[in-house]
């Protein structure tokens, strides 16, 4: 006998059914299961990212962070579609930290392009077993039924069942064989490739959108933290009487003396614990502490820059190497060289770091605004005596992230506070803290010589990529760079060339260095695309017909095979799914040359530029139009193209390239962080300026139309930024920027 | 001491010189409102004081005292102001955080001009920083509230 159980009401309401024998058959179970319907809307979980409930509502997981770039809505739009479920009937539900999920590490533009086939399993999957429950239901061939739109038909006879109808006994079907599943074809996609607004779209109009810094908890305790300005420097001692008598002023605490490599753990310094965030603020600044600077007081980014910039003249590691750049050299007719530098940059993102936990004997509970949960739970099991697997993170949305929040030294903070008060204690950050105490992307220097026959194409190029590598943060002596940080936008070059050789240098580097949005690809590509711009000006051909010409014929680049760089990465791609291909790029540029007249007459003073670069296994073009009057430059429009595959949400794509293009302005025009003495000069958006509204230029974007494998959108926007500003403004004065940001020479 | 927001009065505990911010957000609970900077210079914690947006980081809550007080919460029950409605319609947030700040300032400007240029929008709008990029659609959802504004006064008188 049929066990399923169905509300007798909503039982009744099917068509067909209630006047058959089915109903009998089933009535006596029906009263019990009525009153469990009531009573009891229980998930019945068909695997780890769907429940469906009695009412038909369904919860689906969101796994990845939210910072802004749309994966909450893209997670959920992709297992939602090969689900066939109603849109307005899912519980979004944001998964805690869970290796069952797998990665978690909301960063490298991953959320869509790595869960896109998996995601559409699990939804496929669990619209199965619905269809699989209600054959058993109907005892009819699992081929009988078709899920359609919340409900699954019995194709026989026209009848329907709600997923909720469906729910329990759907839960005890077996999971279904991978192998066995079918898809959608993207004709039948009612989510995927579909502009579906955002999850959070009303709470984010209506202040109710919670981020770490709203985390509220009985009895939370806010700290604010006074950090040693210098990395591993630490507190001599202090005196804490002044800010004792802040009234709302609860405890002072010494913070743990920052380790060898500093990882993600917390450091150094002096937290004040308050009622409110105001009073342990107010405390703070009436610490009196003396510091013990330590080993790297003197360092000073301005020599690091001469450092690293007479680096780059010398012979360094290789990593790449095609042909002979000595007989390519010696047979160009023209030979230009060329070296460019991108400060230090800090993320500064919205919402400044923050994050609460609670820690008892046996429990750690954190509510952050992180980018990946189970790097929390690595970091802070050993602090508490648990596994990682015993540590519950809940993850907020957070205000921004641009790989700032995948470091969980701020979490550590919490914890660590909580678990010498036994108490649950948020920390908040401020924005002097974020910006004084960041994980900075790299300053970086690169240098690039080139020789061109007499018809500009490449004899030979040489390149030098100098910078701290993001392997300082682990292993502080690390005086190389990562094939990973090669493998952005470095040893993967898309042109033509007779020869090349690809060397690097690390810098031993006394800040913490991480990763921001699109990584080292920023200084690689402001290289890059200013060179070839530079060469296509010395033989007066204009750099998009350049373009062309270096893409020269339809080809795959293996940077492996091609240029000998063993240790290319694609972005954690295979370079069949995801190629580097001639074809694609030139598409890019083709849309470009549609939407921009770059050869049209401009007013004096006026010019266009533009770069192409792909990253994250996408492709990004991006057009600028300066004026330069007086001395000062007004960004006057930007057009971006991608080609990122499949689009799966083409509106928070056009979003996350609008953001990209203001990203990428705001560190060319004005991204600077300073260090003297060891510590950051920059404290506030007054020193670390950001674009504003009167500074953004009109902006649009197309999206190529693509059945490629998705490839990512967060970062591939920002790279080509910077050098199309630089060309642009080139064009229109005749003046070459190597150096960012473009504030030091006008103004802005 | 007694604040008036959203047409609520309530009672606090807090010396003179403490942040509005901080008195909205962490005695109040009301957490709409956000911290950006603290220094009045990226406008994430803007409300309006008897009408005048404020940067409330830097706004002892002794000023607000015999005041009206609007947060975000408070400009409209269903969160289905013209603005807000606007706001939706263009997709604007991206991670969000800016958009209460945003909102207040939108309609600040728009409760002083009802057809503000581009060159108007931007100078009521300068001080509001968005570090997701959300300018473009913000500048649109600003366009699009004042129509819808306009139309709904023009229909009641
Ligand atoms: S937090 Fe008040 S202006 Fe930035
Ligand atoms: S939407 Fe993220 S800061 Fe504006």
């Amino acid at each position: 006998m049929n066990t399923f159980k169905l509300d007798r009401r909503e039982f009744l309401t099917l068509t067909g059914v209630a006047g058959g024998g089915l109903l009998l058959g089933c009535s006596s179970s029906s009263n019990s299961s009525q009153a469990m319907f009531v009573k009891n809307n229980q998930a019945h979980k068909l695997n780890i990212f769907v429940s469906v409930r009695p009412d038909n509502r369904v919860d689906i997981i969101n796994h990845r962070s939210e910072m802004g770039q749309g994966a909450k809505t893209g997670v959920i739009q992709m297992i939602a579609d090969e689900l066939d479920v109603d849109w307005e009937k899912i519980n979004v539900v944001q998964g805690l930290g869970d290796k069952a999920y797998g990665s978690q590490n909301t960063d490298g533009s991953t959320s869509v392009r790595k869960f896109y086939s998996k995601l559409r399993e699990i939804g496929a999957s669990a619209r199965t077993m619905l269809e699989q429950a209600a054959a058993e239901y109907w005892q009819v061939d699992v081929s009988q039924v078709q899920a359609k739109q919340h409900k699954v038909f019995n194709l026989t006879n026209g009848n329907s069942l709600n997923y909720g109808d469906l729910a329990e006994l759907a839960a005890k079907q077996p999971i279904p064989n991978v192998a066995k599943l079918t898809f959608k074809s993207k004709e039948q996609f009612k989510y995927i490739t579909k502009p579906v607004p955002i999850v959070d779209l009303h709470d984010m109009t209506t202040g109710k959108a919670t981020y770490g810094i709203d985390v509220e908890l009985d009895g939370l305790l806010v700290a604010s933290i006074e950090r040693c300005p210098v990395l591993y420097g630490k507190v001599k001692s202090f005196d804490a009487s002044g800010a004792k008598a802040i009234p709302g002023v609860v405890d002072v605490i010494n913070m743990p003396e920052t380790v060898k490599p500093v990882v993600f753990s917390a450091g150094s310094g002096v937290a004040v614990i308050a009622t409110n965030t105001w009073a342990a603020n107010q405390g703070r600044k009436a610490l009196k502490i003396e510091w013990d600077l330590g080993e790297n007081k003197d360092f000073d980014s301005e020599q690091a820059f001469a450092d690293m910039a007479s680096k780059a003249q010398n012979p360094a590691k290789r990593s790449a190497e095609k042909g002979d750049i000595t007989a390519g050299f010696a047979k160009a007719e023209q030979i230009l060289e060329a070296t460019y530098k991108v400060p230090f940059l800090a993320h500064a993102p919205m919402e400044p770091p923050a994050a609460a936990a609670l820690v008892t004997d046996t429990s750690c509970e954190i509510w952050a605004a992180t980018q990946n949960p189970q790097a929390v739970m690595d970091n802070v099991a050993g602090m508490v005596g648990l596994k990682p697997e015993q540590i519950k993170v809940n993850v907020t949305l957070l205000g921004g992230g641009f790989g700032r929040k995948s470091k969980a030294d701020f979490v550590c903070e919490a914890v660590y506070l909580s678990k010498k008060l036994g108490k649950p204690v948020k920390v908040v950050w401020t924005r002097e803290d974020d910006l004084k105490m960041g994980y900075f992307h790299a300053g970086a220097t690169a240098f690039i010589k080139a020789g061109v026959d007499k018809h500009a194409n490449i004899t030979a190029w040489q390149q030098r990529s100098v910078m701290p590598s993001i392997k300082t943060t682990f292993a502080p002596s690390t005086d190389d760079l990562l094939d990973v940080e090669l493998s952005l936008g470095f040893n993967d070059i898309p042109f033509q060339l007779e020869s090349l050789q690809g060397e690097s240098s690390g810098y031993v580097n006394p800040v913490r260095i991480g990763w921001l949005r699109s990584v080292s690809n920023i200084p690689h590509a402001f290289a890059l695309h200013s060179f070839v711009d530079e060469l296509a000006h010395a033989n007066n051909i204009p750099t998009h017909k350049y373009l062309r010409q270096l893409y020269a014929e339809d080809r795959l680049i293996d940077p492996i095979t091609d240029y000998g760089f063993k240790g290319y990465k694609n972005y954690d791609e295979s370079l069949q799914r995801h190629p580097i291909s001639t074809q694609r790029f030139k598409a890019v540029l083709d849309k470009l040359e549609q939407t921009v007249n770059f050869d049209e007459a401009l007013p004096a003073g006026q010019g266009w530029g533009l770069a192409i670069h792909r990253s994250f296994v996408s492709y990004v073009g991006v057009a600028s139009k300066v004026e330069v009057k007086d001395g000062k430059l007004t960004v006057l429009a930007m057009h971006s193209v991608i080609d990122c595959g499949v689009a799966v949400n083409p509106d928070r794509v056009e979003s996350q390239l609008e953001g990209a293009m203001i990203f990428g302005l705001s560190l060319a025009l004005m991204g600077r962080i300073d260090i003297k003495q060891g510590a950051v000069s920059q404290s506030n958006f007054h020193d670390y300026p950001v674009l504003r509204m009167q500074q953004c230029p009109e902006l649009s974007v197309a999206i190529i139309q693509s059945d490629a494998y998705p490839g990512g959108v967060g970062e591939p926007g920002v790279p080509p930024v910077a050098p199309s500003l630089v060309n642009a403004i080139f064009t229109a004065t005749g003046k070459r920027y190597r150096e960012l940001p473009i504030n030091q020479y006008l103004t802005v | 001491m007694e604040l008036k927001i959203n047409n609520q009065i309530h009672q606090v505990d807090a010396p003179d010189e403490m942040p509005l911010l901080w008195v909205l957000r962490d005695l109040l609970g009301k957490k709409g409102t956000k911290f950006g900077c603290g220094q009045g210079l990226c406008g994430t914690c803007t409300v309006h004081v008897n009408g005048q947006p404020m940067r409330s980081c830097i706004t002892p809550v002794a000023v607000a005292k015999n005041s009206e007080v609007t947060t975000i919460e408070g400009v409209d029950e269903q969160g289905n102001h013209p603005i807000q409605i606007a706001w939706r319609e263009n997709n604007v947030p991206q991670c969000g955080y800016c958009q209460s700040g945003q909102i207040m300032s939108a309609l600040n400007l728009l409760s002083n001009n009802s057809t503000p240029t581009d060159q108007d929008i931007d100078s009521a709008m300068s001080g509001n920083i968005c570090r997701c990029g959300t300018y473009p659609r913000i500048k649109q959802a600003i366009k699009d509230a004042a129509k819808v504004m306009n139309q709904n006064k023009g229909a009641k008188s």
